[in-house]
């Protein structure tokens, strides 16, 4: 069981139709979260289906995908992972033993091990968040794929994104209740 | 319900994490309350300036922690960033701590080419460049000398070169590039289209690509509009043997056999013209030689075209359909890198027709027609008109209508030895004065070369024949932040800053949102590199040209200029842009269209290139196919690079850290020599090519998403400079293999699609 303690519902929808899969995000989240050069939060995804000449493209920008039932934060041993404002997943360095318990549980391999020994994934910034700011990658992505909002306030542009286009998730079977969205 | 210590420890932290949102700091169940992490990269404060990582020049904030560059982020006053950036623009942080900058001026001590140097003073090395300069100027004459360059910051040493008196200054952005583009869209509707090109992507209904692979080709705002654009729906037509990011989004791919593109174009148009889907009252208003074109076209048929482009009848009659059906809103991009098959004038030609059948020029969604802010030019001495033109062709009739110097012109100038050479005027007739452009025949010897920030041997084609130029030379000196391949061939090397330490110049092109950018400095310049406004200027003072650089810095010559258009310096030094005020771009804004061509009309039918000698309409042109076993080689653009230039760069190297081999998955099953253990994706290759020249190995990406004809790469790998430590061994150079080129007889660009490769094992 969970607490419905959380008002805000903060989420992302990615358009697969205008990314161009140019990894902007990608280096922009590295450089705002001054992450290790060897070290990513956010990733490009390409699938392919056909055969020439006849085929289709699917690019994704991924991360974690801030799962309503994270089984990172039900899998971690002393609590380092936790639901923050808005239902955002986040790990508390000062608990974490890098035991990579959550890495084991996690079906979308959104997390890895700092140096720092910590583990370590997005955040959808919500250090910007909370200044009212968008996450990095939203802000930086040159085709304006990524939307990030609450998706419990339906006058968002998050909220109208999802009433108006069609979207899927990943790994749905796996029960997770994701918080990312992609718009095909 | 039981509770686990597990579960318990968790709602604990959930209740934590809830309040520490909500701002209460109470330690609940004696459990920290956790806080949000911030990695505090927003830095002390940020300096607004304009990109360098490619040369669109976006404009970006700098955030700035403790003297250290933190982040850069897009700035959202700048027309062309919209607060927004491509992956090179963040990845400037990479360029400025590459670890493999260029740190102290260096002088050569070993053969040219040897890579070996010695550090020097500043002091030691302007002096000897400047006395090898005069040495130049004193026996051959000043023209004998040539400057190479790319990017904003040459303006000071183009400014050089011409107080200096030569007149011989050429950039590959031309003849390697936009050249034939802006010369087929002069000849039609009397102007170019310039950078950024005014066209007008975001209201578009209809958008068609021609090889261009925008979207790994990262021009912002263009990458920008075209998503806006799809966000609106507008269609796409992708034309490309490969099935690039764009081609993913069309409506119609169209994977055209390579080299064929100017056969589709005239047949589009057949099909445009007999169906009357053309716009009839814009081309009897603003065109002439509509009635030679028709007739030109009329067997111009989808059949005809089929087995030349591999296109069938259907797919090219329902793409011109789909094309015209948007008009005037549909736009044929014109692409940027033109330069193919050494008929490129022609082909962009008829990319500008079909554009004019559609009644797209200087109409929304289109061609557009934005004009510049005023900044007048600072009051300085004047450099005086060169006394020779230049020596960048064999006899000054060739390339008849070039409007730049040529730098492979001017790499063949550097192989005379003797100073006069005449003869009859060969006949401007395309088969006849191909490729002449052969070492002994330009009108007089180029002596010395000064390189700005561009790596000649990535940048044009045969770098062989630029190796063998380099030695004939008296003198060479490069100017640049990382050790590139020329950089290795160059008597001096002058370390510059990055675009992050530096002031340039103003900048204010023709954009539909008019503008006044301003690069500054965000940090200090790192090692002993020097900002090239100083370096420049230094030169110029001890070669006695001091007077045409009479100012303390750029700072002065900006603030002057910009004080000049009446515009707040101070609040340009704040905001690093002001824009002005928007201006009618398109007809339905209230522009009146006017053309600066001979018949101040639309000139489908070109009397220009009629008496010159060229072909008024364009045809098409067959161009030798692979042998058996042989793939054409093309190559592109990877969205996190620009070419060479950021292969080094770790950052952009973090999502694309080299280059791979595009080959298709049935091809790749017949390859000889892997008949026993067919290739596979990751599995190293070498490419050996018509003339037995072998690349470096590169990983195979066996796909399904090109043609089995041709093979492609990203350009810019294959780095053979010790300096370069990331990025030296990685992949394989596109450019070493264009060991053949075809010279476009009209303007003088040089085609380098025109390359064969056989794919061979890498041996272990």
């Amino acid at each position: 069981m969970r607490f419905n303690l959380v008002r805000k519902r903060y989420a992302m929808a990615v358009d697969t139709r205008r990314c161009v899969g140019c990894s902007a995000c990608v280096i922009a989240c590295k450089e705002e979260n001054g992450l290790p050069l060897a070290d990513f939060r956010s990733w490009v995804e390409v699938e392919m289906r056909g055969t020439y000449p006849d085929l289709a493209m699917e690019i994704r920008s991924e991360r974690c995908e801030q799962c309503t039932d994270a089984p990172c934060v039900t899998n971690c041993p002393t609590g380092a992972s936790y639901y923050a404002d808005g239902g955002v997943v986040l790990v508390d360095r000062s608990l974490c033993t890098g035991c990579k318990a959550c890495i084991a549980a996690c079906p979308y391999e959104a997390r890895y091990i700092h140096p720092d020994g910590y583990a370590d994934k997005c955040t959808f910034c919500l250090h910007r968040v909370a200044r009212g700011l968008q996450p990095a990658c939203a802000n930086t992505c040159p085709t304006q794929s990524l939307t990030f909002g609450d998706v419990n306030n339906p006058v968002s542009d998050i909220a109208k994104l999802l009433r108006t286009r069609q979207s899927k998730q990943l790994e749905t079977e796996a029960g997770t209740k994701p918080n990312l969205y992609f718009l095909t | 319900m039981a509770f686990t210590r597990r579960d318990f420890i968790r709602i604990g932290a959930v209740a934590g994490g809830v309040a520490a949102a909500s701002g209460l700091t109470t330690n609940w169940w004696n459990l920290q309350a956790h806080t949000i992490p911030d990695p505090k990269t927003d830095g002390d404060y940020a300096v607004p300036t304009f990109c360098e990582m490619c040369f669109w020049k976006c404009g970006v904030l700098a955030h700035v922690k403790n003297g250290r560059v933190t982040k850069i982020v897009g700035n959202p006053a700048h027309p062309l960033s919209k607060g927004r950036l491509c992956p090179r623009g963040e990845a400037g942080i990479g360029m400025l701590y590459d670890p493999d900058r260029l740190k102290t001026p260096l002088i050569r001590r070993g053969k040219r080419g040897a890579q070996v140097f010695e550090a020097v003073s500043w002091s030691a090395a302007l002096d000897e460049t400047a006395s090898r300069m005069d040495a130049i100027r004193t026996k051959y004459g000043p023209e004998a000398f040539a400057l190479f360059f790319h990017g904003w910051g040459a303006s000071w040493f183009t400014r050089l070169g011409q107080a200096y008196g030569t007149p011989n200054l050429a950039e590959p952005a031309y003849a390697q590039c936009m050249g034939p583009r802006e010369g087929a869209f002069a000849l039609t509707f009397g102007q170019g289209l310039g950078s950024p090109e005014s066209i007008d992507i975001e209201n578009a209904r209809c958008i068609t690509l021609i090889g261009s692979h925008l979207g790994e080709n990262m021009h912002n705002t263009q990458v920008q509009e075209l998503a806006t654009a799809i966000g609106r729906g507008a269609q796409l037509v992708v034309v490309d043997p490969r099935f690039s990011v764009a081609a993913s989004k069309a409506k119609y791919w169209l994977p055209i056999k390579p080299g064929t593109d100017t056969a589709l174009l005239l047949a589009w148009m057949n099909v445009i013209i007999a169906e009357k889907r053309y716009d009839a009252d814009y081309i009897a208003k603003f065109a002439t030689g509509f009635d030679q074109l028709a007739k030109h076209v009329a067997d111009k048929t989808p059949e005809w075209a089929y087995p030349i482009t591999g296109i069938k009848p259907d797919a090219i009659r329902d793409s011109a359909r789909l094309i015209a059906a948007s008009r005037p809103a549909s736009l044929i991009h014109p692409g940027r890198h033109t330069t193919w098959y050494g008929d490129d004038t022609q082909r962009l030609r008829a990319l500008a027709i079909l554009s004019a059948l559609l009644g797209s020029w200087g109409r929304r969604g289109g061609y557009i027609l934005p004009s510049a802010m005023e900044l007048p030019q600072y009051p300085a001495k004047k450099p005086e008109k060169a006394s020779r033109p230049a020596t960048d062709r064999p006899q000054p009739n060739l390339y008849p209508l070039s409007e730049d110097a040529l730098t492979c012109g001017l790499r063949d100038a550097a192989m005379i030895r003797n100073q006069v050479v005449t003869g009859k005027s060969p006949q401007p007739d395309a088969s006849n004065i191909r490729n002449q452009a052969v070492a002994g025949t330009a009108p007089y010897p180029v002596k010395g070369w000064m390189v700005y920030a561009t790596d000649l041997m990535q940048s044009l084609p045969a770098p062989k024949q630029t190796e063998k130029a380099i030695q004939q030379l008296d003198f060479i000196v490069t100017i640049d932040v990382l050790p590139s391949e020329i950089v290795g061939w160059s008597d001096i090397v002058l370390p510059e800053s990055t675009y992050l330490e530096r002031f340039d110049n103003v900048w204010a092109p023709a954009y539909k949102e008019p503008f006044i950018a301003l690069r500054q400095p965000v940090v200090e310049p790192m090692y002993e590199s020097k900002p090239g406004w100083w370096i420049a200027r230094e030169l110029a003072t001890r070669l006695g040209l001091g007077d045409y650089f009479q100012w303390k810095d750029p700072l002065e010559v900006v603030r002057w200029r910009v004080e000049a258009a009446g515009q707040d310096f101070a609040k340009l030094r704040r905001q690093g842009v002001i824009t002005g005020q928007r201006l009618p771009v398109a007809e339905e804004e209230g522009l009146a269209l006017s053309f600066d061509t001979p018949s101040k009309k639309i000139e489908l039918f070109s009397s220009t290139l009629a008496s010159a000698g060229f072909d008024p309409i364009p045809n098409y042109t067959p161009h030798a196919q692979p042998p058996d076993g042989m793939f054409r080689l093309l190559f592109g653009r990877a969205p996190s690079h620009t070419f060479g230039r950021t292969t080094n760069n770790r950052l952009a190297a973090s999502v694309f850290a080299e280059n791979e081999l595009w080959i298709n998955t049935v091809a790749a099953k017949s390859l000889t020599g892997f008949e026993d253990k067919p290739l596979k994706s990751g599995e190293s290759v070498v490419l050996e090519n018509q003339d037995g020249v072998r690349s470096t190995p590169i990983k195979a990406k066996v796909t399904e998403r090109i043609r089995g004809d041709c093979v492609y790469m990203v350009h810019g790998w294959g780095h053979s400079s010790n300096g370069l430590k990331f990025a030296k061994g990685r992949g394989a150079s596109d450019s070493e293999l264009v060991t053949k080129f075809e010279t476009d007889p009209i303007m003088g660009g040089t085609g380098m699609n025109v390359n064969f490769v056989r794919v061979l094992r890498a041996e272990a």
